[in-house]
């Protein structure tokens, strides 16, 4: 049986009482939201806080909508709400992509926007996601409210920028039109972490890429970003033989392990081969034609 | 400490400690033995209740995060001795070999057609897919699911009981 070490459990009636509990119990302490990353963690040790603070009850953290030119989420939004979001689907397919190759329908009802950004799992695919379109993270702390760039919010595995008793309560998401974006992963079986994945979103002016986001998961990819393969894209036609070296260079600058899903050439493989696809199926939509 | 859970519209008051999860909360604090515990690793859905209406794993819940919430294990579902349709369905269609997925499966099959009254088979296994059976190859669980969207009420036909 697995059974978490002993911890304190407080349960948090507003963003400011989360983040003065988080405070008072200093850095020990942990937010649990769906708890889906962390617990499983917990129960094999490998995570060890000595108090809990739940934050299930902020209601007014779980949302999704549209102001002006952005896309707002809540941090408490449950990963099957993401996929279920029209407004997602219409303007961000990427996220829905993605939503429905994470874990499975279960665990993504409990499972959480904020929760997955703040686990910075390197193979977590919303992180990836929300590196490709350039989402910023809202943080909350006792000095009042910071955006951080989500491409800035990992500092390296399981840790972020967010201090001991800050709280991330929303991801916002820029909206432009004239562009398309999508998610492709590759996993093992059905719901499990992925071998690799990547994002992509793409605008076009013609048949010319105006720019182009590329986020990248599981590969060892710096802030899950392939930012020599945007470059390279900008500016450049919407064509197979760009796609192809966009995808060349994030295999390059990627940094894969090895481990029980697979050795790093193949990895490395994939890296290039799932942002071409990606970059592929995000320009079809652009123009309208998926 | 002290938290208070309904389970299938039963009130409890129980002192646990807050590592204690879920499904150990059922199973051994209420003696409702009808979620099982499998993997551990929320990966076979065999531990499944609802959690406010919506399916979830038990094994990754804490007991102390149900305090003041509403659940539903497989114990709730028969309702006045009656078996629910999804419980008739997976007797008609031979849903289950040795059983031990079954209240998870039972769970979710009850959910899903409460959301979506007549799924397609890609549907109900897309529904079923965080959760391992390894007896039956799903395909009888599948029929099970679609035998219960076919009756809604729990009533079999004497052709099928005589089948």
């Amino acid at each position: 049986m697995q059974v978490p070490a002993p911890f304190s459990y407080q349960r948090a009636t507003s963003v400011e009482h989360a983040i003065e509990l988080l405070g008072k119990h200093g850095p020990e302490a942990r937010v649990v939201a769906g708890g889906h990353s962390l617990i499983p963690m917990m129960k094999l040790r490998l995570a060890q806080p000595d108090a809990l603070i739940d934050i299930n009850d902020l209601n007014d953290l779980s949302y999704i909508r549209v102001a002006g030119d952005q896309l707002l989420i809540g941090a408490l939004t449950r990963h099957a709400e993401l996929l279920a979001s029209p407004v997602v689907g219409e303007h961000l397919p990427i996220f829905h992509d993605a939503e429905r190759v994470i874990a499975d329908p279960i665990v993504r009802n409990f499972g959480t926007v904020g929760g997955s950004l703040c686990q910075a799992d390197p193979a977590e695919d919303l992180s990836a996601a929300f590196a490709a379109v350039r989402a910023e993270a809202v943080i909350r702390g006792p000095g009042g409210t910071r955006t951080v760039a989500v491409r800035d919010l990992h500092v390296g595995p399981y840790e972020t920028v967010l201090a001991p008793d800050e709280l991330l309560t929303e991801v916002r998401v820029p909206i432009r039109p004239g562009g398309g974006s999508a998610y492709e992963k590759v996993e093992r079986r059905v719901g499990d972490y992925p071998v690799a994945a990547a994002g992509a979103v793409l605008w076009l002016d013609g048949d010319t890429i105006t720019d182009a986001g590329i986020g990248l998961t599981a590969v060892g990819a710096p802030h899950f970003t392939a930012p020599e393969a945007e470059a390279a894209l900008r500016g450049q036609p919407a064509t197979e033989e760009r796609f192809a070296e966009a995808g060349r260079l994030a295999a390059e600058h990627c940094n894969p392990v090895a481990d029980q899903r697979g050795p790093v050439d193949y990895k490395r493989h994939l890296a290039g081969e799932l942002t071409v696809r990606a970059l592929r199926r995000a320009a079809a939509r652009a123009r309208g034609e998926a | 400490m002290e938290i208070t859970v309904t389970v299938n519209d039963q009130q409890y008051t129980k002192d646990v400690e807050p590592r204690l999860l879920l499904v150990h909360f059922l199973r051994q604090t209420l003696g409702l033995t009808g979620t099982h515990w499998g993997c551990d690793t929320s990966n076979c859905g065999t531990c499944v209740v609802w959690f406010d209406g919506r399916p979830v794993k038990s094994c990754t819940v804490l007991a102390v995060m149900a305090d003041g919430h509403q659940i539903r294990t497989v114990e709730g579902l028969a309702a006045g001795g009656e078996l629910d349709p999804v419980q008739q369905g997976f007797i008609q269609c031979h849903g289950l070999q040795c059983g031990f997925c079954t209240p998870g499966m039972l769970m979710t099959a009850r959910a899903l057609l409460d959301a979506n009254p007549d799924p397609s088979e890609a549907e109900i296994r897309e529904a079923i897919s965080g959760q391992l059976c390894r007896c039956t190859g799903y395909e009888n669980i599948v029929r099970s699911i679609r035998w219960a969207a076919e009756h809604a009420t729990t009533e079999p036909t004497a052709e099928e009981v005589s089948a």
